[in-house]
Parts: structure tokens; sequence; C-alpha cells
């Protein structure tokens, strides 16, 4: 096999040469990048940044991630992406969160390269990713949402084969380290087929990180994983993070970007519908509420309560207090003394606090 | 150029080559042979010689052009079909390497397992019949031709079927057909000369004639026309892969 792949390198020299007359008679599918592509072995580029030199940085201040103006339809006519405007930032990570066919895939896939934009732009660290698709594609790893696999590969192969394929050259040690990462080192030598759901999915974790990329998209990585194993992959997620790897998932478990995301993203009908950093999120997450019944019905709110700003609702039979309950003084205890003094009288007492799971499903009602 | 992925790919395929060793290598060894032994040597012992060649010989070289066609178009069709099949494509997609790269690895793994198994063939029929070899480096040049051109036309099929039957169809119904009546077991001399003109439209005809003159010095048509033909053909397949790619038909949606 090897001795194979030996008289096939002699024949590549030739095809290097077949190579530039093929490209010179037909043009190159990125022609306007040429230079950026095409002389560029990354055999010759062992470290990995490849091209960087050569390639012009169109905003050097640039996001791990930036998308403008992605508009994606696909050929049955069905427009599943509508001006998508997004940028992803150094080193964070960001869940992107919305319902079944909401386009959270096709987004992905299309940064990733499996899916054609239609129009609109989309860099990664700064690289066009199809005119610089070899650039754009070396810094980024994709866990996809379906498990596909090769079957009948052993788990150490498939992995080799990933960091193959994004051109790095053999690193045992670091194949070695990601299957420790993800307990899958006491199954290097099995077929991915006897594997169970839950492995076969770290083992595509593992693809996706063989050439250490910067950039690491995770497709509802934990549809289908225990909670053991959720915790586990969490723990590589962080860890990743540290190491300064930027992240973007989708989840629809909404306490897992809570307890994980920097930033919280919303897609719903294929438009970005809400962009927020998490603390934003969970401050006014902190807003509660407190719903006072009252004994009888009133017009008005009295003046001596106006610093509480307070609102009458259901007719002037319940009044509503907003307070911030991190605060140390909520107002609540003197805010009922007030009341007694003005002789308002209530018969029953609730707080209520707003999830990110209501705000995200109101957010993505009103879009019906 | 990204050659650790096309080292990667290559590797990867040959490996699956080696996993399915009886399907690849043996069960066409073991067909071919049992036409030596019937045509070559139980019905060609009553068949008279052919220019000088006796008939076990003659129809080495078509032999061989058939185990060659059907491997090479079998191997890269499936090479690249089963990966669409499963969805391992998307890594191949989301790879840092370009469309020359990925026909060069699947294309090359598949040439090459055509290649050995050829000269395994050959091997084989070296040990029914008695064979000789009049233009080695022109033999050579032939089947490494046959193997990369029918490999990168199987690498179509591949890319072009979306089910099983139409992998299976283009081989089975237009490529075995025409590789036997491209004179694999005759010369077309024989023909009435109406069919000798039908025959001319086949481009099977100019692969084994090509092939055979190798061999003992006989051909049908010029060995030159041979070569050019199959050029043409090389190059058509060349420019349809380029479309293909291109467009991203039947690889992106
Ligand atoms: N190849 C395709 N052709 C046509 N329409 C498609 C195709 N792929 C996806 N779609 C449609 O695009 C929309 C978005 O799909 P997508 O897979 O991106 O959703 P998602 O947000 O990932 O959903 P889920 O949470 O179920 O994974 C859906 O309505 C889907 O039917
Ligand atoms: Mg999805």
């Amino acid at each position: 096999m090897h001795v194979a792949w030996r008289v096939f390198c002699l024949m590549g020299l030739l095809t290097c040469f077949v190579r530039r007359w093929f490209e010179n008679q037909f043009g190159s599918p990125y022609k306007e990048n040429h230079s950026s592509n095409d002389g560029s072995c990354l055999l010759f580029h062992s470290t990995g940044d490849v091209a960087t030199e050569n390639s012009v940085r169109i905003d050097p201040m640039s996001s791990a991630i930036s998308v403008s103006n992605l508009h994606k339809t696909y050929d049955s006519g069905f427009e599943a992406l509508k001006n998508i405007n997004l940028d992803i930032h150094h080193g964070e990570i960001f869940a992107l969160l919305g319902p079944n066919g909401a386009g959270k895939t096709t987004l992905i896939s299309t940064i990733c390269g499996i899916v054609n934009p239609t129009s609109g732009t989309i860099l990664a660290d700064g690289h066009d990713i199809q005119k610089e698709y070899r650039a754009a594609r070396t810094k980024i790893g994709l866990v996809p949402q379906e498990l596909t696999t090769d079957a009948f590969e052993t788990v150490w192969n498939t992995v080799s084969f990933s960091r193959g394929l994004f051109g790095k050259p053999s690193k045992p040690s670091h194949v070695e380290k990601i299957l420790k990462d993800l307990s899958l080192w006491d199954k290097k030598d099995n077929k991915i087929i006897t594997l169970s759901g839950g492995m076969k999915r770290r083992v595509m974790i593992a693809k996706a990180l063989s050439h250490e990329p910067e950039i690491l998209f995770l497709d509802e990585p934990t549809a289908g994983v225990d909670v053991e194993l959720r915790r586990d992959m969490w723990n590589v997620v962080r860890a990743l993070r540290e190491s300064g790897v930027t992240i973007i998932l989708t989840t629809h478990y909404i306490e897992e970007a809570e307890q994980m995301a920097d930033r919280i993203g919303v897609i719903s009908k294929g438009e970005i519908i809400l962009v927020e950093e998490k603390n934003e999120l969970m401050r006014s997450l902190g807003k509660k509420q407190l719903r006072l019944h009252l004994q009888e019905e009133h017009s008005a709110v009295p003046d001596t309560l106006a610093k509480y700003g307070l609102e009458l609702a259901a007719s002037g039979s319940e009044l509503i207090y907003s307070y911030d309950a991190h605060e140390d003084k909520t107002g609540i205890a003197s805010l009922l003394k007030d009341l007694d003094k003005a002789g308002i009288g209530f018969n029953d007492i609730q707080t209520k606090q707003s999830s990110l799971e209501e705000i995200f499903v109101n957010l993505v009602r009103e879009r019906k | 150029m990204n050659l650790y992925a096309i080292r990667a790919i290559y590797l990867f395929e040959m490996h699956r080559t080696w996993r399915t060793i009886m399907q690849s290598i043996i069960s066409p060894v073991i067909s071919t042979s049992l036409y030596f032994v019937v045509f070559g040597s139980a019905i060609g012992g009553r068949i008279p010689e052919i220019n000088g060649v006796s008939y076990g010989a003659f129809i080495v070289p078509g032999l061989v052009m058939l185990s060659l066609l059907t491997q090479s178009i079998s191997n890269a069709s499936f090479g690249i079909y089963f990966p669409k099949f499963t969805g391992t494509i998307y890594e191949l997609l989301s790879a840092p390497v370009s469309y020359f790269e990925i026909v060069i690895a699947y294309v090359g793994a598949a040439a090459s397992k055509s290649i050995i198994l050829g000269v395994i063939i050959l091997a084989t029929a070296a040990l029914f019949v008695p064979m000789r070899i009049e233009h080695p480096f022109v033999m050579v040049l032939f089947l490494v031709l046959t193997a990369v051109t029918f490999s990168l036309f199987g690498f179509i099929i591949g890319i072009w079927a979306d089910g099983f039957e139409k992998l299976q169809l283009v081989p089975l119904m237009i490529v075995t057909p025409l590789t036997f009546l491209g004179g694999s077991f005759y010369s077309i001399d024989m023909l009435p000369p109406f069919w000798r003109t039908v025959t001319l439209f086949n481009p099977v005809v100019y692969l084994i004639s090509g092939f055979r003159w190798s061999f003992y010095g006989l051909s049908d048509v010029h060995i030159g026309t041979s070569l050019a033909m199959t050029l043409v053909f090389l190059i058509v397949c060349i420019l349809i892969v380029r479309w293909m790619f291109k467009t991203g038909y039947r690889l992106k949606s």
C-alpha cells in the first residue's frame, strides 16, 4: 500500500506539471486569489498558518467569523437564510439558538463550505471563505449535526485521516491527547461501527479537533448524549476556549447556553432576531416582578407610592412592582409598610421571574 | 498543493481495497481466469490462429482491458459515491483541498488499484497461454492511460449517481456490452462490412485494438488513432469533472 503511494508520488511530480497546464488552460476555480492558494504547498508550511503573508486582510481588527448580507435560497426555492449579518468575536463561545428548521445548520454549513451561499460574504479570521478557501478552512473545525462516520474504519485511523485531509503532518501525540481528553483512548483500535451513538459523537468531535482548528463549530453536540458525557464534553469545550479557540455551538437545551455561552444569538425563520451578551441577558433576567392582588379596585396609584414606579393591572385590582433580585435592598419591605400606611389592603402576593427560555419562546412566537 | 490531503485520501482508498480484497482483487482475477480456461483452453483449441496468434493468446489483451475498464469505473464511482451516500462527504467539502487535489487522490487511487489488478491478471494469463509483449512501453502507456481515463469516468458516474441503481446502471448497461462488442474476443475484420462500420463508433474498440497491438503488433485500427481516441476521451472526462466541481453539481446544495 505504501509502496503504491511512493510510486504514486513520483507520478505526482508529473501531475504538478499537468496541474499548471490544467489551470493555465481552464483557469483556477478561484482565480482572483491565485497567489494565495496556488504556489504555497501546505507541506512546506507545517506550522499551519497558510498564505497569511500573501493575502490582504480586509479588516485587521476582524472577527473570528464575519457574515454579511448572507442569503441562501435552496434549489427547491426555499429561502433558508434571509440577510444574515453576524460577527463572532475571537475566543468567545457563541450559542446559536432557534427552533427546528430555523436555519442554524444551513448557516453553519454555509460558513464551512458545504452549502453554497446564494449571496453575501463570509470571512473566517479575515479570509474570504470562497476566494481564500484554503486559509479559511484550515482554521475551521466542524462537528455536524448528523452522525456520519466511516463505519469500517478504526477510531485512530479516521481521526488521523481528518488531520491529513486538513493539510497537517501526522502527529500521533496530538491525536492521542484528543482521544484521551474525549475518553476514547481505549476504543482507538475499535471499528466505529462497534461504538455507541454517544461515542460516535465524540469521534466526530475528535475528527474536528484533529487539525488544531482555531474556530470550532458544534452543531447540536449534546443531542443524544448522556448527562455524564455532556459534562465531559463541556469540560473539553471550556479547555478549548481557555486555549483561545473560538466556539460556535447550537443547542436546544437553553440551560446549556446559559451555562456555557459568552454571547447568545437567536435565529428564527432564517433571520437573526437577537444577539446579546449573555450577562446582559441575565441582568434583564434578574428583573423580578411582585404582583399584589388588591382587595379593592383602584383607579390610580396614590402619590405616596410614586417612588416605587408601580403599575396597575387587571383593571385596577392588581399592583405590579418590578425590582432587581440581585440588589441588596429590593425595597419590598418598605413597599409593604407604605401600602399599609396608605390603607391599601391585599389578599394575595406573587413573584415571577422570566427565564431565558421564556424570552426565547416569546421572541420566536412573536415572529410566527 | 495540500499533499497531506492527497496522501490521506489515497491511503484511505487503498486501505478500503485491502479491506475488501475479495471483492476488488480476487474475484476479478478468478472470473478472468475462468475466461482463459473456457475460451483459451477449452474452446480456443478448436479455433484457428488469428494472424499467427493462438486464440487463447489473442483474447488476453481484451480480457485485461475488460477488467481494467470495469474495475476502474467501479472503484472510482464507489469511492466517491459512498461518502455521498453515508454523508461523510461533509468533511471533504469543508477541508482545505482543491477540486484538483480531490480528483487526483480519488482517481489516482482507483487507477492504481486497476493497474495492480491488470498486472495480476496479465501474470495469471501467462500461466494459461503463451504470451509475448512486443511493445512493453506502449503496453504500460495504454494500461495507465486507460486506468486513469476510466477511473475519471467512474468518478463522474459516482458524482452523478443519486442511488445504487444508477451506480450499477452505466457499467452494466453500457460499459460491459461495449467491451464485449469491442473486439475482446474477435478481430473486427471478422465482421461483415456494415457491422465493422458500426463498431468504429464504439470507443472501446480503439482501446482494445491499441492494447493488442502492443502485445502482438496486430491491430484493427491504427495505433495512432487508438491513442488519439483515448486521449480525446480523457480530455472529455476532465472537462466534465471540472464542470461538476465548478457548479457543485450533486455535491453541494
Ligand atoms: N437541502 C435542502 N433543500 C431544501 N431545503 C432545505 C435543505 N436543507 C434544509 N432545508 C430547509 O431549510 C430550513 C432550515 O434548515 P436547517 O437544517 O438549517 O434548520 P436547523 O435550524 O438546523 O433545524 P434543527 O434544529 O432541526 O436542526 C428548513 O426549513 C429545511 O427544511
Ligand atoms: Mg440543524
